[in-house]
């Protein structure tokens, strides 16, 4: 069970580390490519991107400010030392007024470093200042500062020695609080700081290198990452979705910063024709992975629809494929058809289901999916079980279906026949009996129900007949007479070709001599009833 | 980045074929113990056998499933020259508490006189059809009119390829532009007929099918052949599993109103691999047609992919028991995979190892 937790947790603090991996290139995209800052504003963009991904700084100042006496603390001077590296200059001179006050004596020198940290020049993009005169600005307080060192004005005190070489741009120095700056770009970032602020976006990869080998052992070597960022200092886009897709193992990172490149027209400007098709690529490529997860394939559909070229098509082949393990699901993957006018796909995904249905024998169920599925064939069918087993069993399963089918009844003729059937028991039940006959009969002249059917129906007749009332008009008497006869008439010829037991020949007999004598009866009493002159 | 899933087969011989049916829950195995098996995947990804019986009198040399508007209906071919269709029935309600079903046969196809090498069905728009192909060289295909009706075929077709056919292909494409299309592979010894895969095109007005292309580079044996998925396009994709790996396009030309033979198709070989180092036995596309699985006699199923230019590469490598090749591309260096980690099932044997359709 450790174990477990142990592989839990370690998989999770890898998934955090290429979480913040991907946090930092897209912020450094964000920045170089999107924002596109000229020289000037570009360093301070560069500067925000890496006090955002350094937030150990912060935790030990915490520490270290709430500690009983802050200035005496062990990582006092990291502190410090840590936000001159970062340009925080404000908060470095709030830390060194607490060691001033620990050392009256030095209080020259501490003077000193604060006047050079107040006045370092940081360039105002909004402002009026332009780049040169900011430039002159920045070369005489830079001045300044090597006059400080030159005249070992911090001779005594090592530390501020150490933070007035770092204001100078010494890169020795720099390199010695490699564990501060902890990366090679942070190195970068600080060197440029401290050294050319005014650095143009076209100069920047040539410090990026020089930086990258300048801080790495001889022995170790790049990792992919520093590949990544390096291919962003020198502006290849190319090359960082490349690098990018080979160091992840799936589509979401580079799909998404090539979909934001490409709408904001970087990709073209690059000069590559096929722009637009690397990011419907990549995002083929994404979508088609989220569509096998069980739940996030419906994020894959939106993404689909913003593919312009083959989106459509690979929803088709996917959608089809996603399993249909329970109606809700089914009917969520048709909602998405219907939404985009896939009407094969409803039409198969239907039929799946209705297939599936007949096969557990839930004909309800079968029925109304083929009845959405526009297939009237396999409605038909469906009908023909139903009736069958009204037949077989005298009652109909699944009513509440059958009764609510409105206009869907003109699927199939046997479906329809289903339907009004069903109504005619309906009206029977409810003693409605002169609309019931009315409507019986019209199932057989109007020859919606089919010949098989008949002698179930004229049987079903029987009891409006033996009503005391008389139902059946005499005209209507009549039609029913003639519709037992067309049936005799046929099942006689069929008789001759289809052998029957002696025992069904009698029933069959037996039931037409009563329909006979009942219609018969019906008859007589109808043209009495309709010769009687109302008193 | 690929998760390898063993599954103790328990056919008592080798597996010939592995087929998953169309929305990848469900599994057939067929095996030279004549026998076929069914897998069902559990909600929790475990697959259990919920059939197993004996289908034919021989080696049993390839299973497959029809389209599930047409219900759950296989079809097996077998070295005792018949084919077979079987359906499964829904079982009694105990059998289906032990995870169980029936599968009955619905008809025995016997017209072939050699054994029956390969057995598919048609793309499912064309109706429910059946296509086989003999080591006498004769395809044949059938029809069954009446899709609720499973005990009755008509043969509707019967070619004869001139050469012992191995396998068969038909073009999924449901376009009105393209008409019915199969490809059949041919493992024949016999060098004066040159190409070893033909395709079949079917003719409206003569109402049958007749030779549109041979491929005359394809002169080795040809185990097996794949049509990948249409996608919309003019033209036609082949995946053919000979002594190496080969893509071809073949693009129809454009017909004359007057000419009435099959469509000229130019054919361009795309892709040709050879890193198997061994006979290919297998190709299978995934649902989109961007990835290829291929397996030869190295004991090893390799990946490919094309990138947005259309050059293909080797996206991937796995040996036989499921474990990667050391120093194979597309290895995670420092990152790894957050979403979408695939699932390959391997099986006991090297030759019958298929691409889900859900791996991407």
């Amino acid at each position: 069970m450790e174990e477990l937790q142990q592989v839990a947790a370690s998989v999770l603090v890898l998934q955090v580390s290429i979480l913040l991996a991907i946090e930092l290139i897209w912020n450094l995209c964000e920045v170089l490519f999107i924002d596109a800052a000229p020289a000037g504003s570009l360093l301070l963009h560069l500067l925000d991107w890496v006090r955002l991904h350094k937030a150990d700084v912060d935790e030990k100042a915490r520490e270290v400010l709430q500690s009983e006496s802050p200035a005496e603390h062990r990582d006092y001077w990291d502190v410090v030392v840590s936000y001159v590296l970062q340009g925080r200059l404000e908060e470095a001179r709030q830390m060194l007024v607490k060691q001033a006050a620990l050392q009256p004596a030095a209080r020259s020198m501490y003077k000193l470093i604060d006047t050079l940290l107040s006045r370092m020049p940081f360039y105002n993009p909004g402002g009026n200042q332009t780049l040169t005169e900011f430039d002159v600005k920045w070369r005489h307080w830079h001045d300044e500062v090597n006059r400080c060192l030159q005249d070992n004005s911090f001779a005594s005190n090592r530390h501020l020695e150490i933070i007035c070489k770092i204001l100078a741009g010494d890169e020795d120095t720099l390199l010695e609080h490699k564990e501060l700056l902890s990366t090679w770009y942070h190195f970068l970032v600080t060197r440029l700081l401290f050294s050319h602020p005014t650095v143009k976006p076209t100069e920047l990869h040539y410090y990026a290198q020089s930086c990258l080998t300048m801080f790495l052992d001889s022995r170790s070597v790049p990792e992919p990452l520093d590949n990544i960022l390096l291919a962003a200092f020198e502006f290849d886009i190319h090359q960082v979705i490349k690098d990018c897709s080979i160091a992840l193992n799936n589509w979401w990172f580079v799909a998404h910063l090539t979909d934001l490149l490409d709408h904001c027209k970087l990709l073209q400007s690059h000069n590559l024709h096929f722009g637009s098709n690397l990011r419907e690529f990549l995002l083929l490529e994404y979508a088609s992975g989220l569509f096998t997860h069980h739940s996030l394939w419906q994020l894959a559909v939106d993404y689909f629809d913003h593919c312009p070229e083959f989106g459509h098509v690979y929803l088709e082949l996917q959608i089809e494929r996603v399993p249909l393990d329970t109606e809700r699901k089914a009917l969520k993957v048709l909602r998405i058809c219907d939404q985009r006018q896939m009407s094969e796909q409803v039409r198969s995904i239907c039929k799946i289901m209705a297939m599936r249905a007949l096969r557990n024998n839930r004909l309800g169920s079968a029925l109304s999916w083929s009845i959405r599925a526009k297939d009237a064939a396999f409605a038909t069918l469906i009908s023909e079980r139903f009736l069958q087993d009204y037949c077989t069993r005298g009652t109909f399963s699944d009513l509440d279906l059958i009764d609510n089918l409105g206009p869907a009844m003109l699927l199939s003729d046997r479906l329809t026949f289903l339907g009004k059937y069903r109504e005619f028991h309906k009206l029977y039940g409810e003693k409605r009996f002169g609309e019931a006959a009315k409507l019986l009969l019209s199932l057989m002249t109007a020859k919606i129900a089919p010949r098989s059917f008949w002698m179930t129906l004229l049987t079903d007749a029987l009891p409006l007949l033996e009503q005391k009332e008389v139902i059946f008009s005499a005209d209507q008497t009549h039609e029913l007479m003639f519709c037992l006869e067309e049936l005799t008439s046929c099942l006689n010829a069929s008789a001759l070709g289809s052998p029957k037991t002696s025992q069904d020949e009698d029933i069959e007999l037996t039931k037409v001599e009563l329909l006979r004598l009942s219609l018969a009866r019906n008859l007589a009493m109808a043209i009495i009833k309709e010769g009687t002159v109302e008193a | 980045m690929f998760v390898a899933r063993s599954i103790a087969a328990d056919h008592k011989d080798l597996i010939h074929d592995v087929s998953y049916d169309f929305h990848g829950r469900r599994m057939a195995t067929c095996s030279s113990d004549q026998s076929v098996k069914v897998w069902d995947k559990s909600e929790n990804g475990e697959w259990h056998c919920t059939a197993s019986w004996k289908t034919h009198s021989g080696s049993v040399w390839r299973v497959t499933w029809a389209h599930p508007e047409f219900g759950q209906v296989l079809a097996s071919c077998s070295f005792d020259r018949t084919a077979a269709v079987w359906e499964e029935i829904v079982g009694e309600s105990n059998d289906k508490q032990r995870g169980l079903s029936h599968w009955i046969k619905r008809t025995t196809l016997v017209d072939s006189r050699t054994s029956v090498t390969d057995v598919k069905f048609a793309p499912k728009h064309m109706g429910l059809m059946l296509t086989t192909c003999s080591a006498d060289g004769v395809v044949r295909i059938y029809e069954a009119p009446d899709v609720m009706n499973l005990s009755q075929w008509s043969l509707q077709h019967e070619i004869s390829c001139k050469l012992s056919c191995s396998c068969i292909s038909w073009n999924p494409s449901s376009s009105r532009a393209h008409p019915p299309m199969f490809a059949v592979g041919s493992d024949d010894s016999n060098v004066t007929y040159g190409g070893k895969v033909q395709i079949y095109e079917y003719n409206e007005n003569t109402r049958k099918y007749s030779k549109a292309e041979t491929l005359m580079t394809v002169t080795d044996a040809v185990h097996d052949i794949a049509f990948a998925p249409n996608l919309g396009r003019s033209f036609h994709v082949l995946a053919i599993a000979t002594k190496d790996v080969r893509i071809f396009k073949l693009v129809p030309m454009r017909k004359e109103s007057t000419s009435t033979g099959p469509t000229k198709l130019e054919v361009q070989i795309v892709a040709q691999f050879d890193n198997h180092n061994s006979q290919v036995w297998r190709v299978s596309w995934n649902i989109t047609s961007t990835l290829l699985a291929s397996s030869g006699d190295d004991g090893c199923v390799r990946l490919w992919k094309a990138n947005y230019m259309d050059n293909w590469k080797c996206t991937g490598i796995l040996k036989g028991d499921g474990s990667p090749l050391t120093g194979s591309s597309g290895q995670p260096t420092a990152m790894s995979t957050v979403v979408g980690s695939s699932v390959q099932t391997s099986q006991s044997t090297l030759n019958g190892i298929k691409k889900c359709q859900t791996l991407c």
